[in-house]
């Protein structure tokens, strides 16, 4: 599953972003979750998010790069990662979805050519909750929804600069 | 290969038990597995055992993976210990800083355990 080599740089080398980073999130599925994602026929409605996982980047690419999905997918992940008890996951839930946003965005920062070493991912945040509301400086979004196990997953890489 | 006695170094928990997890699952014999958080309790760890293998991420608190490596050649019990990195970030200059402090492989994530497995037995068995 080899990306082909998309460039930092703005303008038109970005057009790619958007297909690595659902690639990204679909190798780490695949590999890591033996569960490959779906895409969606039809725009999904997108409700019952309440499990949001964070990892911010710096460096040449600063933004945050989000994954949400419902309570009951992250358990669901979580099992297939850890092979857990998907009804009695407690805190190591949070903990798997904050590497599964860790991991991806680590695999999309690899395939743009010149940010594998020009970019450092912060240690992973999970909000539980879909009621909140997250401002920050954005000038550009890359967002796709994918499917794990027919619930919707949302991935968004929200950039500043 | 069985009886392997493994030290994984990672600081999410989450990562180590995947790690542990993924040995098991590629069909290696596990006989003892350590864990520790970061490179600082893996040296801890190391004074009153003698391992196999350590398994190791790069970007950790305390004392990340490069230095953990660096540390290792005053350490007896880890003396010809095979070190294998796990990165997330896959930064090539990482990577070619812990090999020539003396790791002998990586792995980048994600990964399946048929991976973790191609790159442990060959320095297990001292083909790498």
């Amino acid at each position: 599953m080899n990306a082909s080599n998309p460039s930092l740089a703005s303008g038109a080398g970005r057009e790619c972003w958007l297909p690595t980073l659902q690639l990204a999130m679909q190798e780490v599925f695949e590999l890591m979750l033996a569960c490959p994602l779906q895409i969606p026929s039809a725009p999904p409605v997108e409700e019952g998010l309440d499990i949001t996982a964070m990892v911010g980047l710096a460096g040449q690419l600063c933004g945050i790069l989000t994954v949400r999905c419902s309570a009951r997918s992250a358990a669901r992940m979580a099992s297939r990662m850890l092979g857990i008890d998907p009804d009695n996951g407690g805190p190591e839930v949070w903990d798997a979805m904050g590497e599964i946003c860790n991991m991806v965005a680590g695999n999309f920062k690899n395939k743009i050519s010149g940010l594998g070493d020009g970019c450092m991912l912060s240690v992973p945040t999970v909000i539980t909750g879909g009621d909140y509301n997250l401002r920050s400086p954005v000038n550009e979004e890359f967002r796709t929804v994918l499917l794990f196990e027919g619930e919707i997953v949302v991935l968004s890489l929200e950039v500043h600069s | 290969m069985d009886n392997i006695s493994v030290l994984i170094v990672d600081d999410s928990s989450v990562m180590r038990k995947i790690v542990e997890r993924s040995l098991r699952q590629s069909g290696l014999g596990l006989a003892q597995v350590l864990e520790a958080g970061n490179g600082a309790e893996a040296l801890a760890a190391l004074q009153g055992n003698k391992m196999d293998l350590i398994l190791c991420d790069i970007n950790m608190p305390v004392m990340d993976g490069l230095e953990f490596v660096k540390a290792l050649s005053g350490v007896e019990n880890a003396k010809g210990v095979p070190v294998v990195m796990i990165t997330t970030e896959g930064s090539e200059g990482h990577v070619v800083q812990a090999l020539s402090a003396g790791a002998r492989g990586y792995i980048r994530k994600p990964f399946t355990p048929d991976q973790v497995k191609e790159h442990v037995l060959p320095v297990l068995t001292g083909k790498k």
